[in-house]
């Protein structure tokens, strides 16, 4: 089953026209996903083509949904345009809205939760690596890539992956695919400070979900998603949870790349986290080089 | 961003929040000026106040010898002499380390006759996604101690971003923080103008620390931000470009300006091992594998998810003025971006910059294998890593021996 995607979803790209979301829907396109429409306003009606697959653009989400049945989309657009462009998303009635955008202003961000609250539309992101569920082809194709997360590096399996960060989720990937070991859903939720799915939301789903059976969720500095998701898992929690937290040696007060990652006010420290991970008994790797190697110790 | 305390005063005053009368300069002539003209209006007693970004400025010493960033006195005279022996001169306070801060810029204000200080604050609520007003009848200390001491005597208010700010959730916080009487209005009109600051500006925390009530002249109360402290959401400048005209240059570190020309995401640290990552999660957990195999990491180093030859060499050459710098951990994980071109570009910035340092690099994903043949065959000193642990336990050892 996976979570929130599968090889059939149909996904539409808004800013399929600009280099980063054009460049990013050919490597979907190339990974065998269903990439079935392209948005950019003002240019309804040409065609974005790659590899002799033709993908027509549309001037809104409302129209690419109506002519493709499009249920999910890839968010490309500038910062200055992204809330609204999540919005027309969620206006449209797609299911799931994936904003890879970096750089959205908190305000905004504000608002579009805001407006998003009791929409049965879900966000994840944004600045987010997005979602991959491996396909069952060489080096996984056949998946549903939506985002920027590299590929191949993914195997079909049954491990879920939830990250705020991009590169420690390939990492913790690839790790898993060195060891022959496949994933069924891998999650980016975003490292901004006001995102539109938790780390828990994500927990949630794949504890529900029949094929996946261990997770790996990979937190860092910064607020409190980490400790919420950890208090759910010693309560609720079915299955076995290997994670790992970053920013241990980063200064207080300091932005570390991501906009969501400050330890301010001594609230959001790594020591906090990886407390309330042992508490709940979420496996904690020592080292990033060992997240994999944790929860395959624990499912034993 | 940050900015100083009499732009963030200046910034008040357009949104109606009341603070001491007051001006900014950087001669003690300009402050014995500004000083006659509060004196001619009627201040009793003057506050001189030395502006730097970072707190602790009352308790600071100036390197100097002159004690204390902040000083109260009655005469225009003694403003004069007070702002002599602060201007271009360091300060040292508890949060600027012990380089200190160079004092070009003075608020010369009123200082009113203070009966209570309060604090007030507007931040972003993570964990509901909302504006939330903090406020606490224990002013002028530090608030993380009051909130971890007795968190009753804080008090939070909610923002529904759809709706804003009411008048009677301002007045509910006044009441809260004890305000009674004519005070009601006064905090209410305050507490609405910070708020609209705060929205309005992309702030991403203001802060009013102590908020104050004051005695004024004709014996009536009235509330004023007798201190203020007030950061800006990055990402959202490029729509403030008044605000982004208050930015210091001289208050950001020397490295972390030229890293950002290049779009490198750089902090400096104080260890010894320097690391250069791509990706900003990655990268804060390579300084934590340093120090997890008994290193101390020099940086925090985000090269971002296309790193350019251009970057890296600009990345390398960063990390090289730092005159701690014993060492070098490479860590990038090329999942879509080729192994090859980062591996091109480190020889590169290698033999630009003549390292004579130890540099390990830890390569890993797309096209790996040639990125790695290229670090071999360029003939210099590189150790590899096939994993991150081996590949920091191999620059700690090499930095160690």
């Amino acid at each position: 089953m996976a979570i929130l995607v599968t090889p059939e979803t149909k996904v539409l790209v808004q800013g399929i026209t600009g280099g980063f979301g054009g460049r990013h829907a050919k490597l979907s396109i190339d990974y065998g996903s269903q990439i079935v429409a392209g948005v950019t306003p003002g240019k309804g009606g040409q065609i974005f083509e790659h590899n002799g697959t033709k993908v027509p653009i549309f001037d809104s989400v409302a129209e690419a949904v109506t002519a493709t049945g499009a249920t999910t989309s890839a968010v490309f657009v500038p910062p200055p345009f992204a809330a609204d462009a999540i919005l027309e998303g969620a206006d449209a009635g797609l299911e799931l809205v994936v904003a890879i955008t970096e750089g959205i202003p908190v305000r905004d961000m504000v608002r579009v939760k805001s407006a998003l609250h009791g929409s049965p539309t879900r966000l994840i992101g944004p600045n987010c690596p997005g979602i991959v569920t491996p396909g069952t082809g060489e080096n996984s194709h056949g998946g549903c890539r939506i985002g920027i997360a590299p590929g191949y590096i993914h195997k079909k399996g049954n491990i879920g992956v939830v990250s705020r960060s991009g590169t420690l989720t390939y990492e913790a990937v690839f790790q898993l695919t060195s060891k022959g070991v496949g994933q069924s859903t891998c999650v980016g939720i975003g490292g901004d400070p006001v995102n539109g799915t938790s780390h828990l939301d994500v927990i949630k789903m794949f504890m529900a979900d029949p094929e996946t059976h261990g997770i790996i969720m990979i937190g860092e500095i910064g607020g409190d998603a980490e400790e919420e998701a950890a208090a759910w898992i010693k309560a609720n929690g079915t299955k076995p949870v290997a994670g790992f937290i970053a920013g241990t040696t980063a200064p207080p007060g300091r932005r570390m790349g991501h906009a969501g990652a400050i330890v301010s006010g001594g609230k959001g420290t790594a020591e906090a986290k990886i407390e309330a991970f042992k508490e709940a008994g979420i496996g904690v790797a020592a080292t990033p080089s060992e997240m994999a190697d944790t929860l395959l110790e624990m499912m034993k | 961003m940050n900015i100083h305390e009499y732009q963030a005063k200046q910034l008040f005053a357009q949104y109606g929040v009341a603070v001491p009368n007051g001006e900014v300069c950087d001669t003690p002539e300009q402050a014995k000026a500004i000083a006659d003209k509060l004196v001619a209006g009627g201040a009793t007693m003057l506050v001189v106040k030395s502006q730097i970004h970072a707190g602790g400025r009352g308790k600071g010493t100036f390197k100097s010898g002159y004690k204390g960033g902040v000083k109260l006195c009655k005469t225009a005279a003694e403003v004069a002499e007070i702002a002599g022996n602060m201007l271009g001169q360091v300060l040292v306070t508890k949060q600027t380390g012990e380089d200190g801060r160079l004092v070009s810029k003075l608020l010369v204000a009123d200082a009113p006759n203070i009966k209570k200080e309060l604090y007030f604050a507007v931040l972003l609520d993570r964990a509901t996604s909302q504006p939330v007003i903090m406020a606490s009848t224990e002013g002028g200390v530090d608030i993380e101690e009051v909130a971890e001491s007795t968190p009753e005597k804080i008090i939070k208010e909610w923002i529904d971003p759809a709706k804003g700010l009411y008048p009677y959730q301002a007045r509910k916080v006044a009441v809260a923080l004890g305000l009674g009487g004519a005070l009601i209005n006064s905090a209410s009109k305050l507490i609405m103008g910070a708020y609209k600051t705060w929205w309005e500006s992309d702030c991403a925390m203001l802060e009013i620390n102590p908020l104050c009530i004051i005695e004024n002249a004709d014996g009536n109360d009235s509330v004023m931000a007798v201190d203020a402290k007030v950061s800006f959401d990055d990402n959202a400048l490029y729509r403030h470009p008044d605000i982004q005209k208050m930015r210091d240059l001289a208050e950001e570190a020397e490295l972390e300006i030229e890293a950002s020309k290049f779009d490198l995401n750089y902090i400096k640290l104080d260890g010894n091992i320097a690391c250069l990552v791509n990706g900003a999660g990655l990268a804060m957990a390579t300084m934590d594998i340093i120090k997890h195999f008994g290193g101390e990491p020099a940086n925090f180093l985000d090269v971002g998810g296309g790193a350019s030859r251009e970057q890296v060499t600009a990345a390398f050459k960063i990390i090289l003025s730092d005159p701690n710098v014993q060492g070098i951990l490479v860590n990038i994980f090329g999942g879509i971006m080729d192994c090859n071109v980062i591996a091109t570009g480190i020889v590169e910035a290698v033999k630009e910059t003549g390292l004579s340092l130890p540099l390990v690099v830890r390569l890993e994903g797309n096209n790996v294998e040639a990125g790695r043949k290229t670090l071999a065959d360029s003939g210099l000193t590189i150790s590899t890593g096939e994993s991150m642990a081996e590949a920091a336990k191999k620059v700690v050892a090499e930095v160690a021996a």
